[in-house]
């Protein structure tokens, strides 16, 4: 039976030339996160520590929390705290509306696009403006993001030339990166510019000084939030670490998880509002404070979120972030999404070969792969479970269990070899839809080790 | 009850194993010479770095490197070149065109290249408006790594730092590497 994730798939692997640009070009940037962590001697003590921290720190949430806003009221901050995604959107149109503001310029930010903030705000007649570039490209093309850090990775140069052609007026055909950013930053210069307020993500929240923490290459959230007097800050809840001490472990593992960089080109530390400004902090739970009571998942709450598990995917590799049911993809989505909902994501288990390769990289070391088979195991108790699979599965273990049967069956393997190829190869086999069976041998291990021969080769 | 008390009772009601602050046993990688090590990082992140010689003046020194630019913004008042202190800049649309920013900065990272800011005013736009900027750094400021710098930085009574490394870049057009994204389209650090 096919997935969501499957059929989805198929569609993406269709476009063979674009698959392998695909699965090239993010293996290139997983290269380059290993050449990073190799100039680091200490890089695996630093995943030790970085994943000991988060386990701390997450398991001690309710004390850093308190600490964090405590500081970030100190600071002169006013701190929010957000249940769900529309208690977040109903107190970021309320900060809006408290301004007068109608434009809103922003930076990257997963978990706005995890409470679908941005249509909330524009049918409320906010014009919400991202500036970070990828995203900016999106937004023009009405798509979400198919990797957390790369957002138009899934997109060729063409696709961009021909949407700037359209909406920014370059040059017909002219589809040179360089070009192309070059208009871009000059279109959002004139956004920055007019916009009237800041909204900013949060790679990491301090708690014993309140700092914000925001990781770009471009700039962007800088150029926003120094442009304009008010800056909003929506954070998760389990994006808090204890200190600058603690932090230091993180920025020196992101950059080179995420690009292979040795630090992003900015990383800013926002602390107090502006003289005559005000900023905004809102503290997001959305089903977090849930997520820590099921310690077979407690993990995926460490994420930093850098994308090193979808780098190194071999199935988000050569499946693209568009063939998963979650709005993150990759290995940290099927487990973030499955947290969320098993009945609504338990399309995406099937999307991992077990190779465990994202367990392997992650900087925080997150057991990944473990717990997409433990949500693989559960599937048969919520009625999730492949009905073909679950059927081969009573076969196998009738088979296994009745050893007579085994050898009989093994016996009449060989006459498989010369059915006609359309018994063989039909709907019934999905595994030959593109792959060759092996052929059967005439006789079994079994019965080529009880016929001596084996035993007079060893002596 | 409010979301802030539903939210922590409910994370207290969720917990089940809280796990101890690990000891610290890292050994951090330190560089037999730093400054090599730190123009090397700044090569490597497409920024640039001259050490600035005995007797030569910074303005003329800067002057040199960005023989065109025009309006100039500094923090120092020792800079003969610049047409404008960062401290009068009040209207940020008035002030949106900047050729060149050449601030002071406080630490540099030898790991990665970066240099230490911190900002207490709205003039700080000018650090990402520029489109050239100019980082001024006492070469007797660099440190190893993060952590040695995190030891040290102190901006309590400030709103804002940053650590800046190289110039603005993206690579979200097919991953091709672009200078200049939004900020600065090259950044040089002037080792003093």
């Amino acid at each position: 039976m096919s997935t969501k994730h499957s059929i989805a798939a198929a569609r993406f692997v269709d476009n063979n030339e674009r698959l392998k640009w695909h699965d090239q070009t993010l293996w290139m940037v997983r290269q380059k996160r290993d050449r990073a962590s190799k100039q680091i001697p200490e890089w695996e003590s630093l995943r030790q520590m970085a994943h000991e921290i988060k386990m701390h720190t997450i398991s001690h949430l309710d004390t850093y929390l308190e600490q964090f806003s405590q500081n970030a009221e100190n600071n002169g901050v006013k701190v929010h705290w957000a249940r769900t995604a529309e208690e977040h959107n109903e107190i970021v149109f309320q900060i809006l509306k408290g301004q007068s503001a109608k434009k809103l310029i922003k930076s990257k930010s997963m978990l706005t696009e995890e409470c679908e903030m941005n249509p909330y705000l524009e049918e409320r007649g906010v014009d919400v403006v991202e500036s970070d570039l990828g995203e900016r490209i999106l937004q023009l093309m009405h798509q979400p993001p198919s990797h957390i850090v790369m957002p138009a990775i899934h997109l060729k140069r063409e696709e961009v030339g021909k949407l700037f052609e359209e909406k920014l007026g370059t040059e017909h055909n002219n589809s040179d990166p360089t070009y192309l950013t070059s208009v871009a930053r000059l279109h959002l210069r004139n956004e920055f510019l007019t916009a009237d307020v800041a909204m900013t993500g949060a790679n990491f929240g301090v708690a014993d000084s309140g700092d914000i923490v925001v990781c770009t290459n471009e700039g962007n959230a800088d150029m926003g939030v120094s442009a304009c007097k008010t800056h909003i800050v929506s954070i998760g809840i389990e994006k808090l670490v204890p200190d600058h001490k603690s932090l230091a472990i993180y920025t020196r593992l992101l950059a080179r998880s995420t690009t292979g960089q040795p630090s992003t080109g900015y990383v800013s530390h926002y602390r107090k509002p502006v003289e005559g400004g005000n900023m905004h902090i809102i503290l997001v739970d959305n089903g977090r404070s849930d997520m820590l009571a099921n310690q077979e998942h407690i993990q995926i709450l460490k994420c930093i979120r850098c994308g090193a598990c979808m780098n190194t995917c071999p199935v988000y590799r050569r499946s693209g972030g568009y063939s998963y049911t979650y709005f993150i993809p990759g290995p940290i989505g099927i487990n973030l999404g499955m947290s969320k909902s098993q009945e609504k994501y338990s399309d995406n288990v099937s999307a991992c070969s077990l190779c465990y390769s994202c367990n392997n990289v992650c900087p925080v070391k997150i057991d990944l792969a473990d717990q997409i088979y433990r949500w693989r195991q559960g599937l048969n108790a919520i009625g999730k479970a492949d009905p073909v699979k679950k059927s081969m599965s009573f076969g196998m273990k009738v088979l296994f269990q009745h050893p007579s049967l085994f050898r009989s069956t093994l016996r009449f393997a060989p006459v498989v070899n010369k059915l006609p190829r359309f018994v063989k190869y039909n709907q019934l086999n999905a595994w030959g839809e593109s792959r060759e069976l092996p052929l059967f041998a005439k006789k079994s291990f079994a019965e080529i080790w009880k016929s001596e021969s084996i035993k007079n080769n060893s002596n | 009850m409010d979301s802030k008390s539903e939210i922590l009772q409910n994370i207290r009601k969720s917990l089940r194993l809280r796990y101890e602050m690990p000891d610290w046993k890292i050994d951090y990688i330190e560089y037999a010479d730093r400054q090599s090590q730190f123009v090397e990082a700044c090569r490597n992140v497409g920024g640039n770095t001259i050490v600035l010689e005995d007797g030569v003046d910074i303005s003329d020194l800067v002057r040199e490197q960005y023989p065109t630019a025009q309006k100039i913004v500094s923090d120092r008042k020792d800079i003969s070149i610049a047409t404008l202190q960062l401290d009068t800049i009040s209207d940020l649309q008035g002030d949106s065109k900047i050729d060149l920013a050449i601030i002071q900065g406080e630490y540099g990272i030898a790991e990665n290249g970066a240099v230490w800011i911190s900002s207490n005013t709205i003039a700080r736009i000018a650090y990402f408006i520029s489109e050239y900027l100019v980082i001024l750094l006492d070469k007797n400021k660099l440190f190893n790594n993060m952590h040695e710098a995190y030891d040290v930085i102190d901006f309590r009574d400030k709103e804002y730092g940053v650590f800046i490394s190289g110039p603005s870049k993206t690579a979200d057009i097919e991953q091709e590497l672009v200078i200049g994204a939004h900020g600065a389209k090259g950044v040089s650090v002037v080792l003093i």
